[in-house]
């Protein structure tokens, strides 16, 4: 039998899904990073919000000055040891889901500072979801760092300090 | 050789006569000065012979001689473009006379000094530390401070 | 508006002063850079800088690596003008050990330094004027950076941070093409920057915002080392392009904009003109290299060989391993080598032992002391003018912490 023209043109209008994936497609559409650019990979992080990598164009559109506004936290350049606590601080006043990208090597690792003022990777003090390396990482490479993110929301896969929380709950 | 001044260091002799020591360098006049002269000829560079600016503070530590440390002033002539160096020498627990009231821009500098030296400026204005946290324990660039500090990993 | 800084309506008690913290996280201070601020209602008693957030340990470091090796993290002081800070510090080496660079590499190194003095103003005014509220420029002038970073890219191989230049010489010839592209670029740009002009030459919003705010005399700046172009802007024409030339500066010609009102407004037009000046200098650098020639120093026990000698020559291919390896060693010394950066002047203070790794790496970095007269600037002021007392000094936070 089929369905009648009308249906048809009424099918075409409708999107079937669950709330979930909604939420999750609404999420990674609208990542909005604070503004943690500390050292050289802040200018980077610069760059690809300009009109040449343009990162607007994947829902990162603003670039929230105050950590209640923002999702998304891109620690761009090295952690010293004064910083370390401010930026646990930054952190903890994000509202939930919160992310982190570890943009560069010196924040993944302490890149080529293997000294006493610079902390050895950000993960140290904050759970890490993604690390993007360089020195300093492309502004290509920060995007693919970002739309890798924007995979991870969409598959569900929760945000490392939950899934941290999680193991450190089970026995 | 920065020689823009050339009669500099023998107005300095006529003026502080036994006070200096001339030093061989390659790159501008360098003087050698007792820790108890150091104030009397900076003023002396600073008001007749016009070195207005003093670009940098720092201090280098020569470990096993004594003394220890060597605070050296790179002070500069704006208007005939002149450079001169003065190093003196400063033991483990002594302390140099600040030169922060002569020239200003000496604070940070002498603070940064403190900081990862340990020297005490007396007359400083303010001095604590400036690169690290308050509650630091040691000066990391001392020759016996190892390079990761404290940290375990 | 001219900030009235002899009246205040209000009182400075120091029981109805409020201590306001603006940083280390804010998006004006152009870093990790934290301000105690000491209020009276909405004007600045006191406006004291707290640094060290950014303090990553370099001269520690480099106690531990070799001559070259040091070359990669003097890119990281200043950031912005990475080849500034390569050129104070392979200049001061060489004159250590007393080499000497073939004219083409020097006239290659002018070329890069002008190029990043450009690139290191673009992003100023950008940012400086967005802090002022006008958003679009800051797009407009990084867009201009990009095409500057594709010619380094195209040189060095890495946007940012290059170490393009080493002890001797720089590190690889130019590419096939490079000429034209940077003629295409000096052709280009000054369309561009005249289309950027209307937007903030003239505009009453901005002048108000700058003219007589964050003013200090000759006097105060030369007792607080400044140097650079806040220096130039109280009227002296210091400059060591001109005033003790290094690499060949003595054979170009260019001016050195001087302006004698000694507030943002000066040091606004001070680095806009500058901008002009560097492009001049790129200009005649691109006419002066020739496409082939040397680009680094012949003598072996410090410049790498080239790839096709190392093939087939057996003391080449010593030399390449030795240098790689342990580095070459420098008589015992000390030196200062300062150069002309885009913060004013960046130095060098290296002390040798005779080994193969520096005994003491001082680096004089302008912002440091440039930032000292903060509190100078800001007192009796409001609190809006801090941000552009902040901008107009144009630090830079990696130089402030070292």
């Amino acid at each position: 039998m089929g369905l009648n023209p009308a249906q048809k043109e009424a099918e075409k209008s409708l999107l079937l899904t669950t709330v979930e994936k909604m939420g999750r497609w609404a999420q990674k559409s609208s990542v909005w990073p604070a503004t943690f650019g500390l050292a050289c990979c802040a200018i980077e992080m610069m760059s690809v919000t300009n009109s040449r990598y343009d990162l607007a164009r994947f829902g990162a559109e603003v670039f929230r000055a105050s950590p209640r506004q923002a999702d998304l936290m891109i620690v761009a350049g090295r952690v010293s040891q004064k910083m370390a606590p401010v930026l646990r601080t930054i952190w903890e006043q994000m509202p939930e889901p919160k992310w982190v990208i570890s943009m560069g090597a010196c924040a993944s690792s302490g890149g080529v500072f293997d000294n006493y003022a610079i902390i050895q990777g950000v993960d140290h003090v904050v759970p890490v979801d993604i690390y993007v390396p360089g020195c300093p990482p492309n502004p290509e490479a920060l995007m693919f760092g970002i739309l890798k993110l924007q995979e991870q929301i969409m598959k569900g896969i929760p945000p490392k300090y939950q899934r941290l929380a999680m193991e450190a709950q089970t026995p | 050789m920065n020689q823009n001044d050339p009669e500099i260091v023998e107005r300095l002799q006529s003026q502080f006569p036994d006070a200096l020591q001339s030093v061989a360098a390659i790159d501008q006049p360098t003087l050698q000065v007792g820790l108890p002269d150091l104030l009397r000829v900076m003023t002396f560079l600073r008001d007749e012979q016009k070195y207005k600016m003093c670009l940098d503070v720092l201090v280098v530590d020569y470990l096993p001689t004594h003394p220890r440390f060597e605070v050296v002033y790179h002070l500069y002539e704006p208007w005939k473009h002149a450079r001169i160096r003065i190093k003196t020498r400063v033991a483990i627990n002594q302390s140099v006379p600040s030169v922060t009231p002569l020239w200003p821009g000496a604070n940070w500098p002498e603070r940064e000094a403190y900081d990862l030296f340990g020297i005490v400026f007396e007359g400083h204005p303010d001095l604590r530390r400036i690169y690290l946290p308050d509650d630091w324990d040691g000066h990391p660039l001392r020759k016996d401070y190892p390079m990761t500090g404290t940290r375990i990993d | 508006m001219a900030a009235d800084k002899l009246e205040s309506t209000q009182t400075a008690d120091p029981s109805q002063t409020m201590i306001i913290n603006m940083g280390p996280q804010h998006p004006s201070t152009h870093g990790v850079l934290r301000v105690r601020l000491e209020l009276d209602g909405e004007r600045v008693v006191n406006a004291e800088p707290v640094i060290g957030y950014l303090h990553t340990g370099f001269e520690k470091t480099a106690e531990n690596l070799t001559y070259q090796q040091c070359n990669t993290i003097t890119d990281r002081l200043d950031y912005l003008a990475p080849m500034t800070n390569n050129l104070a510090y392979v200049l001061a080496v060489e004159k250590l050990l007393n080499l000497e660079v073939p004219k083409r590499a020097q006239y290659i190194r002018v070329l890069f330094a002008e190029l990043t003095r450009v690139a290191s103003h673009l992003v100023w005014l950008g940012t400086h004027v967005m802090d002022l509220g006008a958003m679009s420029l800051f797009f407009y002038t990084m867009r201009e950076r990009e095409v500057i970073l594709d010619l380094i890219e195209d040189a060095a191989g890495v946007r940012m941070n290059p170490s393009y230049f080493r002890i001797g010489g720089i590190a690889y010839d130019l590419p096939e093409g490079f000429h034209e592209k940077v003629h295409a670029f000096v052709k280009d740009f000054p369309r561009w920057m005249k289309s950027y002009r209307h937007l903030f030459e003239g505009n009453p919003l901005i002048n108000e915002r700058l003219e007589g705010i964050a003013t200090i005399t000759q006097e105060q700046a030369l007792g607080l080392s400044v140097t650079g172009p806040n220096l130039r802007a109280t009227g002296l024409p210091l400059d060591l392009r001109k005033d003790e030339p290094y690499s060949s500066y003595d054979e170009f010609d260019f001016n050195v904009p001087v302006r004698s009102g000694a507030d943002a407004y000066a040091r606004f037009w001070v680095r806009v003109d500058e901008i002009y000046e560097a492009m001049k200098i790129i200009e005649q650098a691109i006419d002066k290299i020739t496409p082939t020639g040397p680009y680094t120093s012949s003598n072996r026990k410090v410049s790498l060989p080239p790839r096709e000698e190392i093939y087939g020559n057996m003391e080449a291919l010593i030399h390449q391993f030795k240098l790689v390896t342990q580095g070459f060693v420098v008589p015992a010394g000390e030196v200062y080598q300062a150069v002309e950066g885009p913060r004013g002047e960046m130095g060098f203070y290296i002390v040798s032992d005779g080994g193969t790794k520096p005994y003491r790496w001082r680096a004089r970095t302008p912002s440091f002391y440039n930032l000292q007269t903060m509190p100078l600037m800001c007192k009796g002021g409001l609190v809006a003018d801090v941000i552009t007392a902040i901008g107009s000094i144009d630090i830079m936070l990696g130089d402030v912490d070292k």
